[in-house]
């Protein structure tokens, strides 16, 4: 496996199982007089494989149990792979003990959804700051370190005077300016995004995408964008990765994707976007749901609910593979120019 | 005589720090087969207006002012059990959540038949054959069997599918559906909604769609309200106002959706936030956050304006009306 020495965070076909039998004696079973044990899991992610690059922010998209989050979880450190590599700078970072990790701690940080759970209710807002900067940077004096919450919480736009504050006394978006100032705190480069504005109203998203685009600008950050908004990635993202069913099935250049999606799902996903136009455009009807990852289909994921499916794809894993105009596409239609 | 008109309308919740009001003086008319937008943020009201209609609210909330007629009739202060023979039957409603609306006990086929059976006398045999039809008519995959399974063993979509049969079984003339499908996935959404308009069209029932996503109104509804702070701040064609929206909050709502701005630049965002209902401003209630707002309405209520065939709250749309008024009498 090389690692290419440009890209900041590399993940190299990562698999992540759950198991969802229980514990040992639970699964444990009677078959024809016999005692046997069986195990059933749910196959979160199928061999990934994507390359973060600096500075830029690759947005991964998706419906819900694709796995976009396992990705970010995994890629924190915060799960373990089953299978497959996540580096670092060219430095394999998930097998690391938690000491050995934290060093990258430091340098990747994370946003969670939900701005209601992740912030501890019992901590004021100073002391939720102060917490992560005295935790890495324990040379720093008290009030160095008052100096730089301060700091974080005048960009992102929260009154420094409001420190003593609790987060229960605090809006969703601003609670999400918290939680950015939080992960800004530390001084990262790269922050993993786990659909960060999803529990917020559309004026108050705008305001927390174009702080976190500031915050990029300024801050020279690269991110790991995990959001199920179509509209948002168009607005935010360099690149994109559409994952379906654990694998990613199209990754393109934000504007290239937008022009010209090739995977049928992709097609699918971006004609059923509501969006503010006089006529309804006739969107792509996908028939089915999506199958469960606990017992995977063969073959290509999609195919039980893609309308070009054809015998190949039913038995046949397609594989992420590079067009001439820049997009990679797992598809056995578009490899065979059928689409 | 409109189907459902509201009018006056004004929601309190009598809590310990004194009562809110989460709707203020909300009215408006339903036409049979209407397909109405209900738009707002978290907060604003759109929700309580929803469970108001049917008189839903539990206690500290209630209705303290104005009515609700269907046909004529006014819900707020009905009797229990003539209110009972409209709820489900002649108004229905689906709610968000499809996990919380269906029974985790009971099998969908027993849901159903009980939801028949307590509005209409009818043999079980029977009930069970318009369930099935039900299930059919939403494009239910193998109906058959669903009856006899627990809501936990479908997908989100397929319960959603569930819930709106039920909401149809009893033929309804109206339905409101509150954000039936912000928890689920955007294909799945796709498709539910487009279910939900054409069964709207073919039974020409009315549906009060309860949303936060401008995209899926303007798709779906002929009119629309948005709402702010309790109150309708701008109501009327939805082609009109998604092409043109008067109200300077309506506007900024559609400019600060991603789609509406260059890739790559910063989004128009509306500054600050929604007031919380004990403290909502003196005069218009968007004023702390309006980009033209006038000395009036740090004072005034706006009373609503026509514009073209839309009725909007603010003083600004009032002026500019009224200069366009005086040049034209010039």
């Amino acid at each position: 496996m090389e690692a290419q020495s440009n890209s900041l965070v590399q993940i190299n076909d990562l698999y992540k199982r759950f198991s969802i039998s229980g514990d040992f004696l639970d699964q444990l079973q009677f078959k024809g007089g016999k005692l046997v044990r069986h195990q059933e899991h749910v196959h979160a992610i199928n061999g990934v494989s994507l390359e973060v690059m600096p500075g830029e922010a690759l947005c991964v998209v998706g419906e819900s149990g694709c796995g976009k989050s396992t990705v970010a979880r995994t890629v924190m450190g915060l799960l373990t792979p089953t299978a497959g590599q996540v580096s670092y700078r060219g430095e394999r970072i998930d097998n690391l003990s938690d000491k050995q990790m934290l060093p990258y701690r430091k340098k990747m940080q994370m946003i969670f959804q939900n701005p209601y759970a992740s912030l501890n209710p019992r901590m004021t807002i100073m002391e939720t700051l102060r917490e992560p900067i005295r935790f890495h940077n324990p040379a720093l004096t008290a009030s160095e370190i008052r100096d730089k919450i301060h700091e974080v919480m005048f960009s992102v736009g929260v009154d420094p005077s409001w420190g003593e504050r609790y987060s229960h006394e605090f809006s969703g978006g601003q609670r999400q300016r918290i939680s950015i100032a939080r992960a800004l705190a530390v001084d990262p480069e790269f922050i993993v995004a786990d659909e960060p504005i999803s529990a917020l109203d559309v004026s108050i998203q705008a305001q927390v995408l174009n702080l976190m685009m500031e915050a990029q600008e300024q801050r020279n950050l690269t991110y790991l964008f995990i959001t199920h908004d179509l509209a948002v990635v168009e607005h935010f993202g360099t690149r994109v990765a559409v994952m379906y069913l654990g694998t990613v099935c199209e990754l393109a250049p934000t504007k290239q994707l937008f022009s010209s999606p090739r995977h049928p799902y992709t097609q699918a996903l971006m004609s059923a976007i509501p969006r503010l136009e006089d006529n309804r455009p006739d969107y792509i009807k996908l028939t089915g749901e999506v199958p469960t990852p606990v017992n995977l289909p063969s073959g290509c994921v999609f195919h039980g609910r893609c309308p070009h499916a054809n015998e190949r794809c039913k038995q046949e894993i397609p594989m992420l593979t590079l067009l001439s105009d820049g997009t990679r596409v797992a598809c056995h239609g578009v490899e065979e120019n059928r689409l | 005589m409109p189907l459902l008109e509201v009018s006056n309308l004004e929601v309190c919740f009598g809590l310990r720090s004194g009562a809110v009001k989460a709707l203020r003086d909300v009215s408006f008319t339903l036409e049979r087969g209407e397909r109405l937008g209900v738009v707002g943020e978290s907060g604003a009201g759109k929700s309580v207006l929803g469970f108001s209609i049917l008189n839903l609210l539990s206690r500290p909330g209630h209705i303290s002012a104005g009515s609700v007629r269907f046909e004529g009739k006014d819900l707020a202060t009905l009797a229990p059990e003539e209110l009972r023979s409209i709820r489900g039957n002649r108004i229905s409603m689906i709610f968000q959540d499809p996990m919380m609306t269906l029974n985790p006990v009971l099998t969908i086929g027993v849901q159903m038949v009980e939801c028949l059976k307590a509005h209409r006398k009818i043999s079980t045999k029977d009930a069970t054959y318009i369930a099935l039809q039900k299930l059919k008519q939403v494009q239910m995959p193998s109906p058959e069997t669903r009856l006899e399974q627990y809501p936990h063993e479908l997908s989100g979509g397929m319960r959603q599918r569930i819930v709106i049969a039920i909401g149809l079984l009893l033929d309804p003339d109206i339905i409101i559906a509150d954000e039936p499908t912000t928890a689920l996935d955007v294909t799945i959404q796709a498709e539910i909604m487009d279910l939900m308009l054409n069964l709207c069209e073919q039974n020409n029932v009315a549906l009060i769609l309860i949303t936060h996503d401008l995209g899926v109104v303007s798709q779906v509804s002929q009119r629309m309200l948005v709402m702010y702070a309790g109150r309708i701040i701008e109501q009327g064609p939805t082609k009109e106002i998604i092409n043109d929206a008067q109200h300077p909050y309506t506007q900024g709502l559609m400019n600060a959706l991603p789609q509406m701005a260059i890739p790559g630049q910063k989004l128009n965002q509306i500054k600050g936030t929604m007031p919380p209902l004990q403290r909502i401003p003196k005069g218009c209630s968007f004023n702390p956050r309006c980009e033209y707002v006038l000395e009036v309405c740090k004072h005034n209520l706006p009373a609503f304006t026509q514009s073209g065939n839309c009725q909007v709250a603010c003083h600004l749309v009032a002026e500019l009306n009224q200069e366009k008024l005086l040049v034209k009498e010039v």
